[in-house]
């Protein structure tokens, strides 16, 4: 009980720093001081403190995607070890479910845009869906290929003790492979520049803001929030593959997984400082890419 | 050391697959470039520091990373093509291809009667997917210069597998290099055609007196 809540602990104090932590880097690669660190903190809690407005035109269905948001990375999150650490719930094949946990979380988002009824919102949906419909054969491709290195079928066995050695093996290439590709995925599924842009409103290249325009208040907060947590759920794969030492004191483990954790932080910053976005047409090649790239790491890994 | 040979070989193959997927002249070529560089590498890590591998490494290094690239480039600077492939089967079945030549290499390198030495090892499957990666571009781009690219990536092919002979059959390398030259005039041969062409349809003497 005490581990599970440790879990929840971790992952919601530290999640929204890693936005921060992101908007920070970008702010100081422009030259410029950037906002405090703490800034989404401050945010969330002015957004909470503000009231609802709804249009008469939305149902249920309108409140229920920011909901969904926020809950489906906390449930991704039990099945996912945190570096060392283990996951509070865990079983054989969990890895499906992680996928599409979050494939349920895209569909009530999408939902919650159209039932707007604006066209421009159902835009940015149908360009969200395309792109994440690419961007999961490369996530299951790479969970593929972990899971004939460990031979288990769970999260937990799949970022076990075994990938250390698993490095220094032949099969190190592929890990190098599937780590790539699991950056470019966490990009995409993370709406960041050079797929989408988190801070551009200008009409005919939005994804993912176009979506959420229309929310406001706390469920404009709880998207904000769940996209933080979706950033720590999906970061923690790469931390882990890329930091895969366990120390065996479980204080010092999540040192190492947090400080991985801002490191990658950092690295989205200055990925988002020197890259320009793709253009639309070009996303789908280079997902398409990356799939083929994890799909040729398997190809290594079983020969 | 074979560790740093499936590295080298690992980044020839994803440079494989970027130069399918690419859609601009110039990255595709600087690929290539990167591509030569890389397997000069090969012949010193793979038999060790000698005269015989180091001067097969820096003839290579010099004719494929940096000659042949620079004339290319160059061609392409004299004769004002900027960035288009002009596919006849688009980028994306391309790469599909391309994966796809690479899985078939990778599964007729293991049924191979190899030597012992070599069945583990990359070299043997990045050898056979380059080539036909090379096969591929050759037959599926449309201009002269895209074609002298596949037509490097196939010899870079050839070149992987001479490093696995080179030992025991010196004179591949002879005909390796010699094959390079060849590559060279070709590349020579074309650069001149397009630059007779540009002159044979833009007349400049038209050209001023559209000036005045």
């Amino acid at each position: 009980m005490a581990h599970l809540l440790l879990h929840l602990l971790v992952l919601l104090l530290f999640a929204p720093l890693l936005p921060g932590v992101i908007a920070r880097t970008k702010a100081r690669f422009a030259g410029r001081q950037g906002p405090p660190l703490l800034q989404p903190y401050y945010d969330l809690l002015r957004l909470w403190r503000k009231g609802f407005v709804l249009s008469r035109t939305t149902t249920w269905v309108f409140s229920a995607g920011p909901v969904v948001g926020l809950v489906v990375p906390l449930l991704a999150a039990l099945l996912l070890p945190f570096g060392a650490l283990p996951a509070p719930l865990s079983f054989e094949g969990d890895l499906i479910l992680f996928v599409y946990l979050f494939a349920l979380a895209r569909f009530f988002t999408a939902a919650a845009a159209l039932d707007t009824g604006s066209s421009f919102e159902g835009m940015g949906a149908a360009r969200e869906v395309t792109f994440s419909c690419l961007a999961e054969p490369t996530l299951m491709f790479a969970l593929l290929v972990l899971a004939k290195l460990s031979g288990g079928l769970s999260l937990q066995a799949l970022f076990g003790t075994h990938l250390p050695a698993s490095w220094g093996s032949g099969a190190g290439p592929a890990l190098g492979l599937i780590l790539v590709c699991l950056f470019v995925v966490l990009l995409v599924e993370n709406s960041r520049i050079p797929f989408d842009d988190p801070n551009t409103h200008l009409e005919l290249t939005m994804i993912h803001e176009v979506m959420v325009l229309d929310h406001s208040g706390p469920a404009f907060g709880m998207i904000l929030y769940g996209a933080a947590l979706k950033l720590m759920v999906l970061g923690s794969l790469l931390v882990r593959l890329a930091l895969p030492w366990n120390s065996g004191f479980w204080l010092f483990d999540l040192l190492i997984y947090l400080g991985g954790l801002l490191l990658l932080a950092v690295l989205i910053g200055v990925v988002e400082s020197v890259m320009a976005r793709l253009r639309l047409v070009r996303v789908p090649q280079v997902l398409i890419g990356t799939s083929l790239v994890s799909v040729f790491a398997l190809v290594l890994v079983l020969r | 050391m074979s560790d740093v040979n499936s590295v080298i070989l690992l980044v020839v193959i994803l440079l494989n697959f970027f130069t399918l997927g690419s859609a601009r002249l110039v990255a595709c070529i600087r690929a290539v470039a990167l591509q030569g560089a890389l397997l000069a590498l090969l012949p010193v890590t793979v038999h060790g520091l000698s005269g015989h591998s180091l001067i097969l490494a820096l003839g290579a290094l010099t004719l494929k990373g940096l000659f042949i690239p620079w004339l290319l480039l160059r061609a392409i600077r004299e004769v004002r093509i900027r960035r288009e492939m002009e596919p006849l089967i688009g980028l994306v079945p391309t790469l599909f291809l391309g994966v796809l030549a690479t899985v078939a290499a990778f599964l007729f390198a293991d049924r191979l009667p190899l030597l012992l030495e070599h069945q583990e090892g990359l070299l043997v499957p990045a050898s056979l997917a380059t080539m036909l990666t090379g096969f591929l571009l050759l037959m599926t781009r449309r201009k002269a210069i895209t074609q002298v690219v596949g037509y490097l990536i196939l010899e870079n092919g050839i070149f992987v597998f001479g490093v696995l002979l080179s030992t025991a059959m010196p004179l591949v390398v002879e005909a390796g290099v010699l094959l390079d030259l060849l590559v060279a005039v070709f590349v020579m041969g074309i650069v001149l055609n397009q630059i007779n062409r540009e002159f044979a349809t833009i007349n400049t003497e038209r050209l001023s007196a559209l000036k005045e």
